[in-house]
């Protein structure tokens, strides 16, 4: 149709259009303004580093992925039974003690109310593999680091001289004093026990028997995670965004 | 030889007045508690750090962390002002300057005795802290920084006892911004923790830093005090002059830190993240608010300013309390700092986590604290006795 045929058109008015038509028109106004905005914000600053997403997304911006892959978890959060098989699994595959607080996963569990109805909430946490880790920055042995191939927050624990300040300074209490070796551990994504065998999946991850926990390499666009994470319908959610520690462990209700 | 001329120097500053019964057994008994305090310490890599410190996941660090803090502050306070004092002449506390010297190491090195057994692995820290230094770590900064300094005061009080007082001037002022800048990393490693809102933001190094001026002339003026009192003299003019002139500073200083005090609270009332406000709330009217209210308020800032103005820079006994006190509220206001921090569950919200988590120090914890203090307390007798006569050298310059 000519451009200037669509002025002798009868405007339909707005009551006539579906509400889809128009969540679509704002999906593709939202979609532009993001990519200019992502843009020009990323192009401020250096490939070099690990990124972020744009202002006002916590999904990392395509292309800046410094790791040859870079891993990360999506929850499907209300799928969360709590049966802690994720627990067990990863105690056993990365022989985490018992006691005194040591977990490299765990659950955690509230009460809600959902329309008058007392729920149970459910929430796996772990390490969240930040692209900006607090915990990196502050170790003075570098003792622990991010994996240049993987972009996994992994530990060296020879080198840990146990002052805790990893601990201080993550936001999300993912590390713990292991007694066994006498150093700071905390997941790895089974880098060494499952991952760097073949395995495609954490120990975590394999054993949820309600797919909550979505393990992958972001940067492939043939996985799940990748799929899940740019669906446009789903809203996705990161704890603690306001510390800028970019984390790459993200949230979604099925 | 070396022997022989080691002697002569020790026989020139040594102190015989102070060789009493009662030193004796004064210094003995700091001994004693030293070894008492280290066998705590000891006992933590022996049965394990998480069996010995009430420490936990939550709550990684406590009154030992705080307590090095406390030590390290004052020896940069002491640091400093001896500095000043030797680099420009002329300022009233010269005459002092070679006992806060000897004191600022010995304060720090109390904060190493205390860190030392805190680290679970000291051992790997002299290694890898050399092998494989990281640039953005300020702990790294603040160890190594603060490791220079006490080298370079060291050298500095060998060149303060054998007469050389170029290179005491030199290394002194060396050793000075060495302490300044570790001081400032000391922050930093707390102000750079976005995950604990309590303590993030740029005003905790400048806070710790106005901590130091508040207790090194606190402590400048106690020591000086104190080492009259064991020699049961009467300050000259001239050392009260320059114990006026510390208590002058203090009082300036312990104005200014209230008034940081007052800001850094009111700010976490007025918008932020919620955690950090419910961490002020631990001081306020929480599990920390006898600590902030009796002891960091009453007993750490008003009572001294009350004492200092009675006293009128008057009656050096009254500041020396009141010096007492400012050193008390600092110990306390350090582990507040410290708990506060760290108190407040990261999953608040979740698991039915209390508002604030449980900590109270073990009695490993409170052995090792009295260690600290007892190597301060070691360190002030054998300073006096061992080169009391270069701690009260006459008209400086």
């Amino acid at each position: 149709m000519n451009i200037k045929d669509l002025e002798k058109e009868k405007n339909e008015g707005l009551d006539l259009l579906p509400s889809e038509e128009r969540r679509k028109f704002l999906k593709i106004g939202l979609a532009v303004t993001g990519v200019f905005l992502g843009g020009s914000v990323l192009s401020l600053t250096s490939v070099k580093s690990a990124k972020g997403g744009n202002s006002d997304s916590v999904i990392p911006a395509e292309g800046q992925y410094p790791y040859t892959k870079h891993y990360g978890m999506i929850m499907r959060q209300n799928n969360c039974v709590g049966c802690e098989k994720c627990v067990e699994a990863c105690r056993e595959t990365n022989h985490v003690p018992v006691g005194h607080g040591a977990w490299r996963t765990t659950i955690q569990e509230r009460l809600t109310t959902v329309d008058g109805v007392e729920k149970r909430e459910f929430r796996p946490i772990l390490c969240n593999h930040c692209n900006r880790p607090p915990c990196v920055r502050v170790c003075p042995t570098k003792a622990t680091y991010k994996d240049p191939e993987t972009g996994i927050v992994v530990m060296d624990y020879k080198k840990c001289i146990g002052c805790k300040t990893c601990m201080a300074a993550c936001p999300y209490n993912a590390r713990y004093f292991n007694h066994d070796k006498y150093a700071i551990d905390k997941c790895n994504f089974c880098l060494d026990t499952r991952l760097g065998m073949g395995e495609k999946e954490t120990a975590c991850a394999a054993a949820c028997p309600a797919k909550v926990r979505i393990f992958g390499d972001i940067k492939d666009k043939q996985s799940e995670i990748y799929r899940l994470l740019h669906e446009p319908d789903n809203a996705i959610w990161v704890l603690r965004p306001e510390t800028g520690a970019l984390p790459n462990v993200f949230y979604m209700n099925a | 030889m070396a022997n022989n001329s080691l002697a002569n120097i020790f026989a020139e500053t040594q102190d015989t007045r102070l060789a009493t019964p009662g030193m004796n057994r004064a210094t003995i008994f700091s001994l004693l508690a030293i070894v008492a305090g280290l066998s705590c310490g000891v006992a933590s890599f022996i049965f394990g750090h998480e069996a010995i410190y009430n420490n936990t996941r939550e709550v990684p660090w406590g009154m030992l962390i705080s307590t090095y803090a406390f030590w390290a502050i004052t020896s940069t306070g002491l640091c400093i002002y001896a500095a000043i004092s030797h680099l420009f002449g002329g300022t009233r506390m010269a005459i002092v300057s070679n006992r806060m010297v000897w004191m600022s190491i010995v304060c720090i090195l109390a904060a190493f005795a205390t860190i030392g057994v805190e680290i679970a692995s000291p051992h790997r820290m002299i290694i890898y802290n050399i092998l494989s230094p990281n640039p953005t770590s300020n702990i790294w900064w603040m160890g190594t920084l603060y490791g220079l300094a006490v080298g370079c005061m060291i050298v500095e009080f060998f060149g303060i006892i054998t007469g050389l007082a170029r290179i005491a001037v030199i290394l002194g002022t060396m050793g000075a911004v060495a302490e300044i800048l570790a001081n400032s990393c000391l922050g930093g490693v707390f102000a750079t923790l976005p995950a604990r809102p309590y303590w993030y933001g740029g005003q905790l190094p400048i806070y710790f830093l106005t901590a130091a001026f508040l207790s090194g002339a606190a402590a400048t003026i106690l020591f000086n005090h104190l080492a009259y009192k064991i020699r049961k003299e009467k300050m000259s003019e001239a050392v009260r002059l320059g114990i006026k002139s510390a208590g002058k500073a203090m009082t300036l200083v312990l104005v200014l830190y209230t008034v940081a005090t007052f800001w850094r609270l009111i700010m976490y009332y007025v918008g932020g993240a919620e955690l950090g406000r419910i961490a002020a709330g631990a001081l306020i009217s929480g599990p920390l608010s006898i600590n902030f209210w009796v002891f960091e308020i009453a007993v750490g800032l008003i009572v001294p300013l009350l004492l200092v103005i009675f006293s009128r820079l008057e009656n050096i006994g009254m500041m020396a309390f009141a010096g007492l006190l400012i050193l008390i509220g600092q110990f306390v206001a350090r582990y507040d700092l410290v708990v506060a921090g760290l108190i407040v569950p990261e999953s608040l919200g979740w698991d039915n986590v209390p508002t604030y988590l449980d900590y109270v120090p073990s009695i490993f914890e409170f052995g090792v604290i009295i260690g600290s203090i007892s190597v301060v307390c070691f360190g002030f007798l054998m300073g006096e006795r061992v080169f009391g006569k270069i701690f009260e050298q006459k008209e400086h310059h």
